[in-house]
């Protein structure tokens, strides 16, 4: 190839670069165009504003009783907005409290089986043959394991300790981010346009920044979103089951579980944790179904 | 066929192994014994009770002990409730556990389906954005939720259904089962509307079609089959759902099953009953994965497991 043609080349494929709508900028008009995925973005702003200015505007704090109101009903004359618990304290201001939680557990545990499992399915991916055949052997014999029960069984023995429920929670998530990625990543190594970009010319690293990396993340960006709603859900139940966050913290989780045992004489105390966990639940799944619909590159082909 | 099976169940082995090695070593570094109590007991009869349970001994020689113990299939006394065997208490916990599994996972598929081939042949109108909301509804509220909510409105408001406690008759079995069965209706419809849509899309559908089969024959007879595939590749983990939810659901409606069993056991560093448990789970799930693996070669005629890698 001679100097000049492939100046012609690397021409024709910059001003390609400059004119071509990327993939993001192209799947975010996809998103826009889903009412409900749009509802889902919105809802999840105003939940994780909320859940942040909500205790600062109160006059409650989410540990110290009202000693004149125990179990009260919601009610605006006490200033109760959301009720009070067994023992007096604001049922607002917890639940925002326990929504920081629960979200804050959500984001990190979704990193850590982010992180995990993408450097895991990325290398095994991009080895191929024996390495990714036993890498793959692994996550199945490891998928086969009663999760629940290991991650009950951790938190018995390592205590109660709230960076352990999400490194714990990470660590069973991994697996099927690991898979996904693998999956893409030995598909997208043998496409056209990968061999395409060689022809002209692109280095490996380029390859791997321009053409593997962008169309994994699409994917990723999928799976996170809807990992997230997953690990809430998770360490709700370990917290439901009482094996969470301790008090004086709380997390939706935990509120959900002593709301039910008062849920007879105090219906409120399970009510709005409920509703709040539900919401947040039902806001990322939405996101995540529009984000896969607007992401799904079949439906540019 | 054959070959394929005993390779599978061979392949089992390993992981089963990995499984209980996991769950004895991490049982026994938690702090804190089986024997722990509020009040101390004397040294001696620590000494006596740790020489009868083996607790005395190096771990490792507890491993191996143990690991013989069950190949007999013998998974020793409880250390919490005297005079109970963990295979008598299995014995009493499984059957009760395994018919709320069973009637939920069989309702869920039922309904399932039903609802979400009705969604994807009605795509984009009413009904179908209806069925969707509700299963969006079924994923998005947790059984932990879901079974409170249940028992507030039918056993405290209406008063129909008792809030708990365990029999064999209907009235007792409705809500957990129809608590367990929600998300999986739920999943599963969305699953079969998913595949129906992109079966009812393929060209040997519009071929059967073009050839003027009537509608109910092309459906029943050519689109639904293959449509169930993703379906039962779900089944797998369905069952590993519904034993996290039977912890739930039976601890809500304080039901004497397994789940109950294993996070009491936990709690009370019953060693041997956790383990049971662990492992009976385990099996469970490798069995039904291996069902799974079976069914879909059987609805889908390109996948033979015989002839090395699956084809499709």
């Amino acid at each position: 190839m001679s100097e000049s043609t492939r100046d012609a080349f690397e021409q024709a494929l910059d001003t390609r670069e400059i004119r071509g709508r990327s993939l993001y900028v192209d799947a975010w008009h996809r998103l826009l165009k889903n009412k409900a995925a749009v509802a889902g973005l919105v809802v999840l702003a105003i939940m994780v504003v909320l859940v942040l200015v909500g205790p600062l505007l109160s006059q409650w704090d989410h540990e110290i009783p009202d000693w004149e109101h125990y179990s009260t009903p919601p009610s605006l004359e006490t200033g109760h907005v959301f009720g009070t618990d067994a023992i007096g304290r604001d049922l607002f201001v917890r639940t925002m409290i326990g929504g920081q939680v629960s979200l804050l557990v959500g984001l990190l545990a979704t990193l850590v089986s982010l992180v995990i499992g993408v450097t895991y399915g990325a290398v095994a991916g991009y080895l191929g043959g024996r390495a990714d055949n036993v890498m793959m052997r692994f996550v199945d014999a490891v998928y086969a394991m009663p999760f629940m029960f290991f991650v009950i069984l951790l938190m018995v023995v390592f205590g109660r300790n709230i960076f352990l429920i999400f490194i714990a929670i990470g660590a069973i998530n991994w697996l099927d981010m690991a898979r996904i990625v693998r999956g893409q990543t030995l598909s997208l190594k043998n496409k056209d346009f990968v061999e395409a970009a060689r022809a002209c010319g692109a280095t490996e690293a380029q390859i791997i920044r321009r053409h593997i990396i962008p169309n994994l993340l699409g994917v990723v960006i999928v799976y996170v979103t809807l990992t997230i709603p997953q690990v809430i859900l998770v360490e709700s139940f370990l917290s439901f089951l009482g094996l969470g966050v301790q008090e004086p913290l709380t997390s939706w989780g935990a509120l959900v579980n002593e709301g039910a045992q008062e849920l007879e004489t105090a219906p409120w105390s399970l009510m709005f944790p409920a509703a709040f966990l539900a919401v947040t639940l039902f806001a990322f799944n939405f996101l995540g179904d529009g984000l896969r619909d607007a992401l799904d590159p079949k439906d540019r082909l | 066929m054959l070959k394929y099976s005993l390779r599978r169940l061979a392949s089992a082995i390993p992981t089963l192994f990995l499984l209980i090695t996991v769950a004895f070593f991490l049982i026994r570094i938690a702090p804190g014994g089986p024997f722990d109590s509020e009040r101390a007991l004397p040294p001696e009869i620590e000494a006596n009770l740790a020489a009868k349970y083996h607790l005395d001994e190096p771990l490792v020689f507890q491993y191996a002990r143990y690991l013989w113990q069950i190949a007999r299939l013998d998974f020793g006394p409880s250390f919490h409730y005297r005079d109970w065997t963990v295979n008598d208490l299995i014995l009493q916990g499984a059957p009760v556990s395994f018919t709320l599994g069973i009637l939920a996972l069989a309702i869920a598929l039922v309904v399932g389906v039903l609802v979400g081939a009705w969604a994807a042949l009605r795509q984009n109108r009413p009904g179908d954005y209806a069925v969707m909301s509700f299963a969006m509804i079924g994923i998005s509220i947790p059984n932990f939720v879901m079974a409170p909510l249940l028992i507030l409105l039918f056993a405290i408001t209406l008063g129909w259904l008792p809030a708990g406690g365990w029999e064999y008759t209907p009235s007792r079995t409705v809500l957990p089962v129809v608590t367990l069965a929600l998300p999986m209706i739920a999943y599963i419809a969305r699953i079969t509307r998913g595949s129906m849509i992109e079966v009812l899309h393929s060209s040997y559908i519009r071929t059967v079609r073009a050839k003027g089969m009537p509608e109910k024959e092309v459906i029943l007879r050519h689109a639904l089959k293959p449509a169930l595939l993703p379906v039962i590749s779900y089944l797998g983990p369905a069952a590993a759902a519904i034993m996290t939810g039977s912890v739930v659901v039976e601890r809500i409606f304080t039901i004497p099953g397994i789940g109950t069993y294993f996070v009491q056991g936990a709690l009370n560093r019953d060693y041997t009953l956790v383990m049971g448990v662990v492992i009976l789970y385990g099996m469970l799930i490798i069995l039904f994965n291996f069902l799974v693996d079976l069914l879909y070669a059987w609805l889908d005629p390109r996948i033979h497991y015989d002839d090395g890698e699956a084809e499709a």
